[in-house]
């Protein structure tokens, strides 16, 4: 493959897989926690949470790349009081992975949660009955029955990761080899005379992972929702 | 006492304010619905949180408003049979089976995974989900689920609501085996007078949020003003040993001196059985009846005439046998000068005898 991708190509999707799964990876332990917040808890802040993290999807990503570098570029208090310990997002490749995560968070959330809807409260009163506290009801009856809705949240998280731009140029620029994810370098193989050879090939590689995602968490989602019961 | 309760929970509309004690068995709280059954049943398992409860269970306090104690549902050591079962679907039978008794598995008592699936018949059933079960098949595994968290007290919420007449048939003798041969007190929510008068040790009998009657399963019965579910549901229950099945289909069986002969019963001779008779099935006589079609005569004193506010009244015998209900019309009552301490037979027929009235004691 490396024959017929050229290097950057090559950079630009090896550095898109990463970003994309780290992004993902490290969401799905707040994403879930988000989602049970928000679907089962009563307080009064509860509708300003659900804007705030809706609000990446309703923003121009471009106001939000903007609002991580106010936040979390190096001469933010947040991102220098972080940089003090070895931990820089500006211009990164983590960077990149913040952006796609913060961008990917609303769709994981919103998939979750309308899992964790689905699960009868009854079953974890019996649980509790049965001597289950409730981290224990958690982890043994709520959480394998919305495994299927963190795996599909996860999926669509990760393709709009991979696709994410416009927060990240914003946020951590464009630069090769660190932060020129997929759709980055698309943009810049189409400011160069002649990119349109590289466009197609980065497109079609996109449409190719994209494709075998989406097959991916169809089929585990179908095993883990018989597993569950469910089908 | 092995069970004493006390809640008050004012709702909209709407009080709840009961208190009893009972021992020991089976213990049904009985009640149209509305009546407030469900809401003291989950107080007890902590579910919900009333504004005032005292509950002990075999001396364990579960709850206690006054000292601000209040166990949570999964530090109450208790089992509890839903309505609907409420299995998890992600778990085989097994796994349901083995779930609280994991939890439990540091505290003593009964439950031994092996006897229980043998008591329920549920050793075919381990490897299947709960999605492959028929209904009274997942109330066996709900029951099973709660007896093997080796609960301090079982609770059951009308575990039989939600199945049909065949379904119930099936699953209400297993209510009597944990009664007979485990030693854990239940308290049992029914509507149901034919799984009060099978089931009850004691009957806690609601109305609106109250106490309306409380007592032992006879004694309540047995009680002509005790008519929660109308004039139609009442009948008192008689104690009875099978003395022997004859050829002709019937059982005959020796209520404490008294032959009754009934329809063929599936228990063996010697088996100790509690018979409900329905008082719109017992007819009265002054004198011992002669050339009568019904097999069943016992004779008696009477101890309560209660006139309703139609034309019928409920008349109630003690007979050597127990308490015995009739309902007969008030106009007879007046022509046959039925009053309290006059002798008279109570007579009942064979065939209106229904199997669902017999049950095991």
């Amino acid at each position: 493959m490396n024959g017929w991708l050229g290097p950057e190509e090559w950079d630009a999707v090896r550095l898109s897989l990463r970003v994309a799964g780290w992004a993902v990876a490290a969401s799905i332990g707040p994403g879930v926690f988000v989602a049970y917040v928000l679907a089962r808890w009563r307080f009064p802040g509860r509708q300003v949470l659900n804007v705030v993290v809706h609000l990446p999807l309703v923003l121009p990503p471009v106001a939000t790349g903007y609002l991580l570098l106010l936040t979390f570029g190096v001469q933010a208090p947040l991102g220098g009081l972080l940089s003090q310990f070895g931990i820089v997002f500006a211009f990164r490749w983590t960077g990149a992975a913040l952006a796609a995560a913060v961008m990917a968070f609303p769709f994981l959330v919103r998939s979750i949660r309308l899992s964790i809807e689905a699960v009868d409260p009854k079953l974890e009163q019996a649980a509790s009955t049965l001597g289950a506290s409730k981290p224990w009801v958690f982890l043994t009856v709520t959480l394998p029955m919305i495994l299927p809705g963190i795996l599909a949240g996860a999926v669509m998280a990760f393709a709009k990761a991979m696709g994410e731009f416009g927060a990240t140029i914003t946020f951590v620029a464009n630069i090769p080899g660190e932060t020129r994810t997929v759709p980055s370098a698309i943009h810049t193989f189409l400011q160069i005379p002649g990119g349109e050879g590289a466009v197609f090939k980065l497109i079609f590689i996109a449409v190719l992972i994209a494709t075998f995602a989406l097959v991916l968490s169809e089929y585990l989602a179908r095993k883990i929702a018989r597993k569950v019961g469910q089908k | 006492m092995s069970l004493s309760v006390e809640i008050y929970q004012p709702f909209e509309g709407f009080e709840l304010d009961v208190s009893f004690r009972v021992p020991r068995g089976v213990t049904v709280l009985f009640g149209s619905s509305g009546s407030g059954k469900t809401s003291v049943v989950n107080a007890v398992a902590g579910l919900v949180h009333p504004k005032m409860s005292k509950v002990a269970v075999e001396g364990a306090v579960l709850s206690d408003t006054d000292k601000g104690i209040w166990l949570p549902p999964h530090r109450r050591g208790l089992g509890y049979v839903f309505q609907e079962g409420r299995l998890f679907p992600h778990l085989s039978v097994q796994k349901n089976l083995l779930y609280g008794q994991w939890f439990a598995r540091h505290r003593s008592g009964e439950g031994d995974f092996g006897e229980v699936v043998d008591m329920l018949g549920l050793g075919a059933l381990l490897e299947r989900r709960p999605n492959e079960l028929s209904g009274g098949e997942k109330q066996r595994v709900a029951i099973g689920r709660a007896l093997l968290a080796k609960p301090k007290l079982i609770l059951a919420d009308e575990p039989l609501a939600a199945l049909d007449e065949a379904r119930k048939a099936e699953i209400l003798p297993y209510f009597e085996t944990l009664r007979d041969e485990i030693s854990v007190p239940i308290l049992y929510v029914s509507h149901s007078i034919a799984e009060v008068a099978r089931l009850a040790t004691t009957v806690v009998a609601l109305k609106d949020g109250k106490v309306a009657n409380i007592g032992a399963a006879a004694d309540v019965l047995g009680d002509p003003a005790f008519t929660p579910a109308g004039v139609r549901a009442v009948g008192a229950l008689l104690q009875a040993r099978i003395v022997k099945h004859h050829a002709d289909g019937l059982s005959e069986l020796d209520a404490s001196g008294i032959p009754l002969l009934l329809p063929k019963l599936p228990q063996e001779i010697g088996h100790q059985v509690r018979v409900r008779i329905a008082a719109h099935d017992v007819i009265l006589s002054r004198d011992e009846p002669k050339g009568l079609s019904a097999l069943n005569v016992l004779h008696g004193v009477i101890h309560a005439v209660r006139a309703g506010d139609g034309p019928g009244a409920i008349v109630s015998i003690d007979t050597a046998s127990g308490r015995v209900l009739a309902r007969v019309t008030r106009r007879s009552a007046q022509a046959l000068g039925l009053d309290v301490g006059v002798s008279c037979y109570a007579i009942v027929k064979t065939v209106s005898v229904a199997p669902e009235d017999i049950g095991g004691l």
